[in-house]
């Protein structure tokens, strides 16, 4: 009962005020069929103390990244959040507000919005982005759906590499799109151009992943080219922390860029709730599913922001919406807006760099075979450990390291492959604790 | 106020990344390698945490005040589950951690399972979709399961939805491919059950349904819609938006309905945070459970681990198992009340009928009965006599320190107002907003043009929304701003010092 306000002298003057006898009263249009006749099965109610012990009793039987040393990734980093986002995103006047309606009273978050759009458009070369999707999977459903309806086409083609979770959630969709999946398999850890461009012959949108799932660095530029040859969509999957080495994707012909935002501001948090980011070139702005922040002016003609192009949302177009998207990731996105600006474009860089060397020292130091010897790698590789990779995982988790994602839990054949993430978080001494570690 | 990019000079900056001096990036093959860094701002750190503070006194949350957004349910978001929320154990777990690695999550989640098919009255639940919106598509995608696993799918093409729904409703009909069958209202503000009879038939796949409805009425034929629709082998959705009205009074299941879902943000206390997250879990009668998405989270004697083998799900809706730091914030909420819950949905309705008996002599009602947890009025009486609109009504609560309530919504009622003040609020507040309310349905006859230049103290005067959807300037325009850099910082005004 923590969270009552009212008191039995307020309830008697309001059923007065009312004109009801008692608080059952209230309830005279419910049916008496469809009544609950009994209290709910749902525990004694708990006082703040007790929850806190309650919580902190489950939070202490998981092992969190701060309890081992981690090389896992595989979607989800554990790179640095600094202190100010948590300040920040912890003040109530975000962390309590609703979607921006009413953009008088909104104007903090509408213009940290338009900042966020902005930073995605920056990052990834792109014209228009979003207020943020559910996270990197949906947006990759979001794509799809511009592309039917940008081309009237309804084949989806996915590449092999692209992260497996993407591609669930993908074909998941689809059906209700009305629109079919094509996989591309990977040669040697990456996309072929040629054999991408044969699967999208007629094809609505091609969809891979830069860095690709394994890690490698996909010919990128050559893949967009094999799907504007065929006049399907380039959409890119890209991480955000690579953005500060690698080529944005619309400098190499990509029509749209998603990813997951979580590595770039949001803790690991057990997958979620975490920010997706979709931006796409000018000539899809009207296609844009959801929340879109633009610029405006008031009776005074001072500058302002307001949601906008809302013609294509749910609430004013209904069935024949872009989206029936609603809620997105607001507080989410904005951690990621605090997070790039804290690093600036040097920070992006040194962190993606730093990622990049750690990694790379990383399989110098294993003495292990990589999957994919012939590939270029970002922050992440995967190696062969010559035996069950759950075993080698489950064996070094025992002594304090968790060496990473085993790849054959959704590539067969690959049962003795272990991703390993290396993040800025890494240090030299956690390399070498990995290495003794696998070499047992 | 700048843009945190008009704030940017060169070589300022806050955060730096170790650089381990034994380790150097390998080479980024030429065509790949970035040309031209992002124009990230650069800033230092304290210009960063002001640029923010200054945005968060822009803006208005439950915690500046009171926030009645019809069908949003703003109640107070309980400080102690951002603090749960945090604990390492949960923050810095990560999603692919061993299963006995993550055994306090896993429990966590499968209690909050348990609470919410009790609550609601069903069997299994999936705590994947990550928002309302997509709960309901995930609820449409079982539908098409289930009737494609009966050999019904071709058959089966039509979804009703009711006038007063949600535009989500209606949305996720077309993206689930189904097509839409519109009902329309009677004149209780109940289904129109004899508009409803001619539109359900054999080729029926369900019914989208809001109850109590977006008017905030229950349904009083609720049991008479449910056979409507069993009785064709159809099924019932539940948009559980409206849920905070009935949690232990009456569950939807009870009701008839086969599929629903929660929203966390709403009915459970997750912060909204300015747009989401939220959190949109399903709960299914048993005989859709085949079908829910993987992995479900699952109980083995004294373990619990995911399940992945189910032959019948219909995939993943999401990453991982959804949204877990809104789970645990929810479930939080949800051990403060326990079996008292029922509490919080009576003291949510007594407001509401509170707030509502003392408006209905300023303001329309169009449904003239007991109400939930919300209710919608009209100013058309407003409009009618002295030119004022809900817009108007909406502007000036601002000048009161109100957040406005939800307008123009439902689209059957002109001129909307839609008021929800949830539990969380005193009888002190209801009594000053209801003086507010009741002051400006004067102030339209006294003085109209005050209600059409409002709001007047808020950072920013009425902004112009067809003027931002014509230009559609939706980022930070660079180009048009050449010269930022050589732009001098402004100084301020200095006086003598007034301490040490």
């Amino acid at each position: 009962m923590t969270y009552v306000c009212l008191t039995d002298a307020d309830r008697e003057e309001m059923l007065k005020t009312i004109g009801a006898s008692s608080v059952e009263d209230l309830f005279r249009d419910v049916p008496a069929g469809v009544r609950f006749d009994r209290p709910l099965d749902l525990g004694d109610p708990l006082t703040e103390q007790e929850i806190v012990e309650r919580l902190e009793e489950l939070a202490g039987r998981n092992v969190h990244a701060g309890e081992e040393i981690s090389f896992v990734g595989a979607g989800v980093y554990d790179h640095y959040v600094p202190a100010v986002i948590d300040a920040i995103l912890q003040r109530g006047e975000f962390l309590t507000a609703y979607t921006p309606y009413q953009p008088e009273m909104s104007q903090g978050i509408l213009q940290a919005i338009f900042e966020y759009q902005t930073v995605i458009c920056e990052l990834t070369g792109m014209d228009v982005s979003n207020a943020s999707g559910y996270d990197g999977t949906t947006v990759a459903a979001d794509a799809c759906y511009i592309a039917k309806h940008a081309t009237g086409r309804t084949k989806i083609v996915l590449a092999e590499t692209v992260n497996p979770q993407v591609r669930q959630v993908v074909r998941t969709y689809a059906p209700g799109f009305g629109m079919e999946v094509v996989d591309v398999p990977h040669r040697d850890g990456v996309t072929d151009p040629d054999e991408l461009r044969a699967a999208a012959e007629g094809a609505a949108c091609v969809i891979f992943q830069q860095p690709n799932f394994f890690g490698c660095l996909e010919p990128a530029p050559d893949l967009a080219a094999a799907a504007n040859d065929a006049e399907a969509l380039p959409v890119a999957h890209v991480d955000p922390v690579s953005l500060g080495v690698l080529e944005a994707p619309a400098n190499y012909g990509c029509a749209i860029a998603i990813g997951e935002g979580q590595g770039a501001g949001n803790p690991l948090s057990y997958g979620g709730p975490h920010y997706g980011f979709i931006a796409a070139r000018a000539e899809f702005t009207r296609r844009m599913p959801g929340r879109i922040v633009g610029e405006t002016t008031d009776v005074a003609g001072q500058r302002g922001y307001v949601l906008t192009l809302q013609t294509r949302e749910q609430h004013i177009r209904r069935e024949k919406a872009t989206s029936n998207i609603t809620t997105n990731q607001t507080l989410l996105a904005l951690g990621g807006l605090i997070n790039l600006c804290w690093l600036g474009p040097e920070g992006l860089r040194e962190q993606a760099e730093t990622c990049m060397a750690l990694a790379e020292h990383t399989k110098g130091r294993l003495e292990l075979p990589l999957l994919f010897p012939e590939q270029t790698t970002f922050k992440e590789f995967a190696i062969r450990v010559g035996r069950s990779a759950q075993d080698a995982i489950r064996e070094a988790r025992t002594r304090g390291v968790n060496p990473g994602y085993p790849v054959g839990r959704d590539y067969p054949g690959m049962d003795d492959a272990i991703l390993v993430a290396v993040t800025e978080r890494r240090t030299l001494d956690d390399i070498e604790l990995l290495a003794e570690a696998l070499a047992e | 106020m700048k843009l945190v990019f008009e704030k940017s000079r060169p070589g300022r900056r806050a955060g730096r990344v170790p650089r381990p001096a034994e380790v150097t990036p390998p080479a980024v093959p030429d065509g790949l390698r970035r040309q031209r860094p992002a124009r990230l701002p650069e800033l230092p750190e304290i210009e960063l945490v002001r640029h923010f503070t200054e945005l968060t006194t822009r803006n208005f949350g439950i915690d500046t005040g009171f926030y009645p957004l019809g069908s949003c349910t703003m109640k107070y978001n309980p400080r102690v589950n951002e603090r749960v929320a945090a604990l390492p154990g949960f923050r810095d777990l990560h999603p692919h951690q061993d299963e006995d690695g993550a055994q306090g999550a896993l429990e966590l989640m499968h209690d909050l399972q348990e609470m919410l098919a009790e609550i609601t009255g069903l069997d299994a639940v999936s705590l994947q979709p990550a928002a309302g919106s997509q709960g309901e598509l995930t609820g449409l995608m079982l539908m098409r399961a289930y009737f494609a696993d009966r050999g019904e799918g071709d058959r089966r093409r039509t979804i009703v939805v009711a006038d007063t729904a949600h535009g989500t409703n209606p949305a996720s009909v077309t993206m689930a491919g189904y097509e839409l069958q519109k009902v329309a209202t009677d004149p209780r503000g109940n289904i129109d059950l004899e508009d409803l009879r001619t539109k359900v038939d054999e080729s029926t796949a369900g019914l989208m349904l809001t109850n109590p409805s977006t008017l905030g009425l229950f349904d009083e034929h609720i049991e008479e819609v449910s056979r409507i629709f069993h009785q064709v082998g159809a099924l019932l959705y539940y948009d559980g938006a409206n849920l905070n009205a009935v949690c232990g009074i009456s569950r939807p299941g009870d009701m008839g309905f086969d599929i629903v879902h929660i929203n966390l943000h709403k009915t459970f206390s997750q912060p909204h945070g300015g747009g989401g997250p939220g959190g949109g879990p399903i709960a299914v009668r048993d005989r859709l459970e085949p079908y829910l998405p993987v992995p479900a989270v699952i109980r083995d004697g004294n373990r619990f681990r995911m399940d992945y083998d189910r032959p019948k799900s219909i995939g993943k809706v999401r990453a991982f198992t959804g949204p877990f730091g809104v789970f645990v914030r929810s479930y939080a909420f949800m051990l403060a009340w326990g079996r008292e819950l029922r509490t919080m949905s009576e003291d949510a309705v007594l407001n509401a009928n509170y707030l509502l008996a003392r408006l209905k002599e300023a303001y329309e009602l169009p449904f003239d009965r007991l109400c939930m947890h919300e209710f919608v009025l009209s100013a058309r009486n407003l409009k009618r006599e002295h030119g004022i609109t809900a817009l108007d009504v909406a502007k000036r609560l601002m000048d009161y320190r109100f957040h406005p309530p939800t307008i123009y919504f439902p689209l059957i009622v002109p001129e909307a107002l839609m008021i929800e003040p949830t539990e969380t609020e005193t009888k002190e507040t209801l009594d000053a907003f209801s003086d507010a309310m009741l002051a400006i349905a004067r102030e339209a006859a006294e003085e109209p043009e005050t209600l059409k230049n409002a709001p007047h103290n808020r950072p920013v005067g009425r902004l112009d929304e067809v003027k931002a959807a014509k230009r559609a300037i939706v980022r930070y325009r660079f180009e048009d701003h050449p010269d930022l850099s050589a732009e001098p910082t402004a100084a301020t005004a200095g006086e003598g010092p007034k301490g040490v």
